[in-house]
């Protein structure tokens, strides 16, 4: 499970609200993930936060069969995918709720709030838009 | 900008990978004195004559590397230096090393990596395992980017992400199981060549690699290397100790780099690896073209990572690395040697020295010692490392004269 940082924590409690939030640079004019202090190249100290749909495409994806580490070993069969968000950043993530054959790289996909209220963490999983 | 190309190769050793460990159990720092040793007298060159080690990281010592191993081997080094770009590290070492050389600041460098990770054990010092052994490349810290943003959705190790860079190719190109298959059908060709390869005597076929398991959609497993224990080690040197040296002196004639993120997810554009900037520059440094070496040998972790450098390298065109490959006779015979003794993948894996194999097969075939395998009247060679995940890129061009 995750364990948020004080810089990343706007992303996680927004996520715990079933939203979706993330960085913005407007001197870069361009969306940022994972969170940062600073823009990414320019280093611009004018990061903010934004509210995003979480809507995006499959940028690609690959089925894993092997446990990628002990701790997986009950997780079966993962679909480890990479998201393309609307605004640009790409997001790693796993892909639930579709039949392994109905899979495609570049379909729409939309966000799944996976909540862990033990852990105080959700998760942000997709599926199909359909 | 660059080499001048006055540092040469002038010796080295490879151990014949071992799948388990059948050679007696030593640490990673008696590793580096023997392997240095050996390449030292293959080089014909006195360890005294050393003044500067590059050492990837080691088991025995998470910090001050570099004077641990000086020490350890009694060298007084004007240069001792650590690389950690993984895959990428061995080829990052050898540019180096030859940039300390032509500096002034070494007659000689070592450029040493161990590759057995079964160390001894005592009952008092058992084997632990820890996150390190269970997240390999993700590093599982707090704070760390993997640990929030990867780790917990199974994004780790190499199989998952080098699956999905080649789903993603396969989106953006198009995909050719057996062109891909090809590849390792080939490098086992040579590894057949090539009496100290872990697959020597073990031909396959384009039927064979599609019919092994499927470890990461689409890959099958005979286009992932296999881990095993080794270590390999080079001696660098400058024109006067060439002139002294046993073999034919390989010049380190041009070199690039580039390192732009540790994640693929992070990557701007994940089918334009950094091979294309780094293989630019070592050509340009080089001043020849891509048609005027004798052969290649490229990282080849996966199946994937071979074909993407090939295109990214301008061997051929983007998109077009599975027709390339189909065409060509990858063979040490055959119209465009690439990894001549195997490659990792029927050569053997032997942990970070893997990246080590690519260099000493251009060696190798530059000196003339590459036996059956050899390429015939072979001057030039260019040399890939790849580190993570396509995400730490260096490229080499080895030059005999």
């Amino acid at each position: 499970m995750p364990v948020p940082t004080p810089l990343t924590k706007p992303f996680w409690d927004a996520l715990a609200e079933h939203r979706i939030r993330i960085q913005f640079s407007p001197s870069l004019g361009e969306y940022i993930f994972y969170p940062r202090p600073l823009a990414p190249g320019t280093l611009a100290d004018d990061l903010e936060w934004r509210e995003i749909s979480g809507a995006g495409t499959l940028y690609t994806y690959t089925i894993s069969t092997r446990p990628v580490a002990p701790h997986f070993a009950n997780e079966g069969t993962l679909v480890l995918a990479v998201v393309q968000w609307d605004e640009g950043p790409k997001f790693s993530t796993e892909l639930v709720n579709v039949a392994h054959d109905q899979i495609q790289v570049g379909m729409r996909v939309k966000p799944v709030f996976c909540d862990y209220p033990e852990a105080g963490i959700t998760m942000l999983r997709y599926e199909p838009e359909i | 900008m660059g080499l001048r190309g006055e540092a040469a190769i002038l010796g080295y050793f490879e151990l014949p990978p071992e799948r388990k460990l059948a050679r007696e159990k030593t640490f990673n720092l008696e590793q580096w004195a023997r392997l240095s040793k050996a390449a030292l007298d293959d080089a014909g060159l006195a360890a005294t004559e050393v003044n500067g080690i590059v050492t990837p990281l080691i088991g025995e010592a998470d910090m001050f590397v570099p004077s641990t191993i000086t020490e350890y081997l009694g060298i007084n080094a004007n240069f001792a230096e650590i690389v950690d770009l993984g895959g990428a590290g061995s080829a990052a070492a050898v540019w180096r090393a030859a940039a300390a050389v032509e500096l002034g600041l070494c007659d000689a460098v070592l450029v040493t990596f161990p590759g057995t990770h079964d160390v001894p054990t005592d009952a008092r010092r058992p084997f632990v395992m820890d996150d390190k052994m269970y997240f390999g490349a993700s590093s599982n810290a707090y704070g760390s980017p993997q640990a929030e943003f990867e780790i917990p959705y199974g994004n780790l190790g190499q199989n998952g992400p080098y699956g999905q860079i080649a789903k993603r190719y396969g989106y953006e190109f198009g995909y050719d199981e057996r062109a891909m298959a090809k590849i390792a059908v080939d490098q086992r060709t040579n590894a057949c060549a090539t009496p100290d390869a872990i697959f020597h005597g073990k031909p396959i076929t384009v039927e064979d690699v599609l019919a092994s398991p499927m470890v990461a959609d689409p890959l099958h497993m005979l286009e992932i290397v296999m881990p095993c224990q080794g270590g390999a080690a080079i001696v660098i040197g400058n024109a006067e100790l060439a002139a002294k040296s046993k073999n034919r002196p390989v010049w380190i004639k041009g070199f690039g780099e580039r390192v732009p993120y540790k994640t693929p997810t992070y990557a701007k554009d994940l089918m334009h690896s950094p091979m294309i900037h780094a293989a630019d520059q070592a050509f340009t440094m080089a001043g020849i073209e891509r048609s005027e070496v004798d052969m290649v040998s490229i990282y080849d972790c996966y199946s994937i990572t071979v074909l993407m450098s090939l295109e990214d390298a301008g061997f051929t065109e983007k998109g077009k690395g599975m027709q390339f490959v189909s065409e060509h006779d990858l063979t040490f015979r055959g119209d465009f040697p690439m990894n001549t003794a195997g490659g990792q993948l029927s050569f053997g894996q032997a942990g970070i020295a893997g990246g080590m194999h690519h260099v000493i097969d251009g060696v190798r075939q530059i000196m003339g010692r590459a036996g059956e395998a050899q390429v015939a009247d072979c001057n030039r060679a260019f040399v890939t490392g790849n580190g993570g995940i396509m995400s730490e890129q260096t490229a080499l061009i080895l030059e005999g004269e």
